[in-house]
Order: structure tokens, then C-alpha cells, then sequence
């Protein structure tokens, strides 16, 4: 036993002096082309990083990085652009997906997507996304919903759950006063030009996975020219949530999940005639 | 070639030069007194150029769909009325900062407020100081007929892309809804040239185009503001357009923009008449604006009446020209209420010829 011990380790020092488990087969990960080597300003553990990623991977594994339009919108995300090595526009608060919008329509072939927090999305732009999703543009628009303002210092989102404290409802949110959390991709998703609308999150790697392929489905669904994609990813905001990384993880698992369910809400039906015979 | 004559509403001879011009896109919400304008363009435009048309709902989304639009290079339209183009403000800031090219029109009505669907030139300060937030300016073309809405059309894109700046045509409803003769020019071809800066996919051999507005760094915001006035100084170096009548031999001058310039005209008719030597001297650009012609000419004449329909707007920027040479009178109609050629002369008479006598 001692000498196949010897023998194991002997083999692993070869290997190591060999250098080759740093040859390029062994890569398991890497930064995808469309991310910028740029260090990000968000805070640690927050899941826009990540988000980011996965839309970067998905417009590499598509091959459309030079047909890709992104629009950013204000809040955490309002520097988007400096982290996706694609042409990207930045939206006065709200307006992205009437921003998007405006590239779609004169850029028909084009891949275009919007990336939009809470406030921007579901508070001050409530108007643009509505009509949006309505008019059934041929955009992804990706919401992310984290129930508070970031950017801002962690004031009241219209996602912001029942009694759950911020900056402005620091005694929690009181539904009497403030109404209700706004589950507004529960809305849009009633309307018929919304194409497919689908909520997930960022919090363990079978999420990260489902996320990825919402992300990749809003790309590719922009082929069939059916409609709107949504997907809405739920979000951490350790700093505004005042937890740590792990925590804010936990805390939104217990709280933001039970209130926005995972799962998707509207699905393409893709057994239909093929939409490429012309109408 | 023969001439392409027609009788056409105001607005409807916008829509027609939009058409015309080669305007790849159009976005608007309905408001009177222009609807015409999105009307003429959703029945006549995809047919024959295969013009996008939008009817969006709101100003606040028709701005917006502006800026994405001309991010990506085209050439793209909007048009409202005073309380719509006021819901319009913010993207016009973002716009202008952006330095993306459009052209807007306003077919201003009486304000504030929701005010009336008559005729006003209200929106002067509005448009020309700066409605929205900020140190900007924008191209300000103020056609006094309805040619003129067809001809600024052109003007306004080539010069929106010369400068990429943003360019407002300021009209008024009563040219918006009446009709005149109008020559046209011949279709221009919708353009496939794609500016270097625009935002329509990024190919492996360039680096990626970003269009933003936002700049955290003080010195980088200021170097950005330093680089729009240079800007807006060689406009003013450049692009001034005006029109003197009856000006050279002129004891009086009425000076005037749009609409009201015409009924100038007829004013300096009947002063004529009479043995009093009016002229008129009508800005076509208000930004850059004729501060020079005008503060010339207030070296020959003895005084000069500016005629607005507002409360007295752009008399402000006469009286800066003319720097206290002469005396600047004022005569403002508000709310809609257009003035008559006989009191503009009335006026002339009781503040200058009177005194004189
Ligand atoms: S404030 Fe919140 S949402 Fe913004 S970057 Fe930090 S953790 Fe993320």
C-alpha cells in the first residue's frame, strides 16, 4: 500500500513537473470573448456580474456578436456597456425598451436586447415596457429584479416585498400605504406579443444554467419574429439588503422566491407550421 | 425637369419632404394641431420608401425610439405641439449631448398649460435656450410658409448630420393647418451608408461604438461640454440664415420670425403707402441667430418693433443685438390671437412716429 502511495505520488510530481495539467485540453473555464477584461463596479456577490456572463456566453455560442445591440438602462447596471464588447446604447431612466424599440425598428435583422432593473423597468418605465412587450417588438428584454433601488443607496422598489425594510420604508413596507410589490412580468406575460416570458435566477448552478438558456432562447427566438422575450432574473443586493454575499443568497431564497416563483410563464409553441413559409 | 407643384396643408407638405428627404424612420403621438403629420406618413410612407412609421404612446416613448433610431445611424423624424414637445425634453437633452442627428418639429400651440389648439410661437424660449437640462443647443429652423416647412425638412437633415446635432423646426399651427402652393423637390433615395459611430453590431474590426450620455468624471463631463460649445460656435459661424426686406432704406424695422414675419410684410406695405419707410427683417435660424446683421443694421435705422405671438420672447435677443444702439419696441400677441397687419402699423405709429413728429 505504501509503495503504490509512493508510486501515485511519484506520477502526480511527473505530471506536475511536466507542466501539463496548464495545457489548453485541461481548460474547463475561461472569460468569454464578449466580456471585457475590465474590472466590474459592482459590489461582491451581487448577481449582476454574473448576469452579465451569461449574456456575454450567449451571444459567443450564437456567433452574433457583430449583429448584437444592447441597451442600458440607469440604476447599478447603468455601465453596462463597459463590460460587453458589443455596440451597446445607454437609455435615459425607463426609456430603454422605447430606445430598443427605435434600434429594432430601423434594424429588423439585428439582435437587440434591453438589460433593466426594478425601478427602471417596473416604476418609472412601467409605460415603455408595457407598450413594448404589447407591440410585441422583437427584442429580449432582461429585468433584473433585486426589489430595491441600488444605485441609489437601497430606496423602495415597486418590487420591494411586504415589510421588507429600505431607505424609504424603514419600517418595512407597508402594503396599506405603499401597495402592493408590482409582479409585473406576471402581467406582461398575459399579452400576445409577449413570445416568451420566463422568470430565473442566479443563486446556485442549476439556476445559473436555466438563466443561461432564458438568455440564449431571447436571442435566438428573435429569428422567428413572433415577439417579445422577457426574462426576468431574481437578484441579490447584499449592500442594500445589508448581508453578506452568502446571506443575501439565503435570505432571497427564502423570501424573493416564494413570492417570485421561478419557472417559465409563457413558452413558445415551437410544433407550430414553421412561421419561414412566408406571411 | 418640370416643377412638382402642389396645394398642400402645412403639415401635410412636412410629411410629404419627410417622405421625399429619404427619412428612414418616424415616430409621434397624436396631438392637434399636427396630426396630420404621423396621418399623412402611417397612409403614404412604408408604400413608397419603405419608411418605418410608429405611433408610440407617448412623446416620452417617441423621443426615446428617436434616440435608438439615430444611434444607429438613420435618418429619423419626430413632430408635436408645445405640451408634447415639453413631455419631449429630457430626450431632447440626451439626444443633443449625444450628439446624434434627428430632426424635430414643433407646430407650437398657445400655452401654457393645455392651453389652446391656435396658433402661438410660445415655445421660443423653450426651444432655442434650452428646454431641457443642461448646456445644449439645438439647430432651430423657423420656416414662415409652408414651402419653407417643405424645404427646412432638407435643410434640417443635412444639417443635423453635418453638425450631428439635433435639429428643431419651430412652426406654428396656423402654418401646420393652412394651405398654400408648394414646389417639391424629386425623392432622394433612402441612404444603406452607415455613420462610423453608430450603434448597429459591432464587426471584429472596429472597436465597439457606445452611445452615452453619462460621463461620472467632472473633467471628462466638462471636456464634453467644452467640445458642444466649440460646436455650437462654429454653427453660429456657419449656418446663420436670414431674410432682410425693405431693410437697406428703413427708418423702422419690424423684426419677426415664422408666420408673424409675413404678416410683417403686409404691415411694411401699408406703412409704405402712408411715407413710412418700414422694412422687416425676418431670422430663419434662431440658433445661430443673426446678432450681427442685426446689430448692423440698427446703425441705419431709428428704431426697431419686434412682433411675436408670445409675451415677448425672442425681443430679448434683439435687444442684445442691437445693445441699446436704438430703441427695441415690442408687440406680443398671446393665447392664439394672431396681430394684424393694422396694428402692427398702429404700433409703429404711436411708438415711433408719433414721438418723432
Ligand atoms: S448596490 Fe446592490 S445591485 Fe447594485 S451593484 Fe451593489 S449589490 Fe449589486
Amino acid at each position: 500500500m505504501n509503495e503504490k502511495r509512493m508510486t501515485e505520488e511519484q506520477h502526480f510530481e511527473e505530471m506536475i513537473a511536466e507542466e501539463s495539467i496548464c495545457i489548453a485540453d485541461n481548460l474547463v473555464f475561461e472569460k468569454p470573448e464578449t466580456l471585457l477584461d475590465t474590472p466590474m463596479h459592482y459590489c461582491p456577490g451581487c448577481g449582476h456580474g454574473v448576469a452579465h456572463r451569461l449574456i456575454a456566453e450567449a451571444i459567443d455560442e450564437l456567433g452574433i456578436q457583430d449583429k448584437t445591440i444592447g441597451v442600458a438602462p440607469v440604476g447599478c447596471s447603468v455601465l453596462a456597456y463597459q463590460y460587453l464588447n458589443i455596440d451597446m446604447s445607454e437609455a435615459a431612466h425607463g426609456r430603454a425598451s422605447a430606445v430598443a424599440t427605435g434600434i429594432k425598428r430601423v434594424l429588423p435583422d439585428k439582435y437587440v436586447f434591453s438589460y433593466q432593473g426594478d425601478g427602471d423597468l417596473a416604476a418609472i418605465g412601467t409605460g415603455e415596457t408595457l407598450h413594448t412587450c404589447n407591440r410585441g417588438e422583437n427584442i429580449l428584454i432582461i429585468f433584473i429584479n433585486n426589489g430595491i433601488y441600488g444605485m441609489t443607496g437601497g430606496q423602495m422598489a415597486p418590487t420591494t416585498l411586504p415589510g421588507m425594510k429600505s431607505t424609504t420604508t424603514p419600517f418595512g413596507r407597508d402594503v396599506k400605504i405603499m401597495g402592493n410589490p408590482l409582479k409585473i412580468t406576471e402581467m406582461i406575460a398575459q399579452l400576445p406579443g409577449v413570445y416568451y416570458c420566463t422568470r430565473v435566477a442566479v443563486n446556485s448552478p442549476v439556476n445559473v444554467r436555466k438563466a443561461k438558456k432564458a438568455i440564449l432562447n431571447g436571442f435566438k427566438y428573435q429569428d422567428h419574429k413572433k415577439g417579445l422575450s422577457f426574462v426576468e432574473i431574481v437578484s441579490n443586493c447584499p449592500s442594500n439588503w445589508k448581508m453578506n454575499p452568502v446571506e443575501s443568497n439565503k435570505w432571497m431564497e427564502e423570501n424573493m422566491f416564494p413570492f417570485y416563483t421561478l419557472g417559465d410563464m409563457k413558452v413558445p409553441n415551437l410544433n407550430l407550421p414553421s412561421e419561414s413559409k412566408g406571411e | 425637369m418640370n416643377k412638382e407643384l402642389k396645394l398642400m396643408k402645412g403639415n401635410e407638405a412636412l410629411a410629404e419632404a419627410a417622405i421625399r428627404v429619404g427619412c428612414d424612420a418616424y415616430f409621434g403621438y397624436p396631438i392637434t394641431p399636427q396630426s396630420e403629420i404621423l396621418e399623412y406618413l402611417t397612409r403614404e410612407a412604408y408604400e413608397r420608401t419603405g419608411m418605418v412609421v410608429l405611433q408610440a404612446e407617448s412623446e416620452i416613448a417617441s423621443i426615446n425610439m428617436i434616440y435608438g433610431a439615430a444611434g444607429a445611424g438613420k435618418k429619423v423624424m419626430t413632430s408635436s405641439s408645445s405640451p408634447g414637445i415639453s413631455l419631449m425634453q429630457e430626450g431632447i437633452s440626451y439626444i443633443a449631448c449625444a450628439e446624434l442627428p434627428c430632426v424635430l418639429v414643433n407646430v407650437v400651440r398657445g400655452g401654457p398649460g393645455l392651453g389652446t389648439i391656435q396658433p402661438s410661437q410660445g415655445d421660443y424660449f423653450q426651444t432655442v435656450k434650452g428646454g431641457g437640462h443642461g448646456d445644449y443647443k439645438l439647430i432651430v429652423l423657423a420656416p414662415s410658409t409652408v414651402q419653407e416647412m417643405v424645404d427646412h425638412v432638407k435643410l434640417g437633415f443635412e444639417l443635423a448630420f453635418k453638425w450631428r446635432n439635433p435639429v428643431m423646426i419651430l412652426t406654428d399651427g396656423a402654418l401646420g393647418q393652412m394651405m398654400e402652393k408648394v414646389e417639391l423637390f424629386p425623392q432622394i433615395r433612402r441612404t444603406t451608408e452607415v455613420p462610423e459611430w453608430a450603434t448597429v453590431g459591432k464587426p471584429k474590426t472596429r472597436e465597439r461604438n457606445i452611445i452615452t450620455t453619462l460621463h461620472i468624471e467632472a473633467d471628462k463631463m466638462q471636456e464634453i461640454n467644452l467640445h458642444l460649445q466649440k460646436k455650437y460656435k462654429e454653427i453660429e459661424q456657419e449656418e446663420i440664415l436670414y431674410e432682410a426686406s425693405g431693410c437697406d432704406d428703413a427708418e423702422f424695422v419690424l423684426v419677426a420670425f415664422g408666420l408673424v414675419a409675413r404678416i410683417c410684410q403686409k404691415t411694411a406695405l401699408l406703412a409704405r403707402e402712408k411715407g413710412i419707410k418700414v422694412g422687416v427683417f425676418r431670422p430663419i435660424t434662431l440658433f445661430p441667430y443673426p446678432f450681427n446683421e442685426l446689430n448692423k443694421l440698427a446703425d441705419r435705422a431709428k428704431g426697431f418693433l419686434t412682433v411675436e405671438m408670445n409675451a415677448g420672447q425672442m425681443v430679448e435677443d434683439v435687444r442684445l443685438a442691437v445693445n441699446g444702439k436704438i430703441p427695441v419696441e415690442f408687440l406680443g400677441r398671446m393665447g392664439g390671437v394672431v396681430p394684424t397687419p393694422e396694428e402692427i402699423l398702429q404700433t409703429i405709429e404711436e411708438k415711433f412716429v408719433g414721438e418723432l413728429v
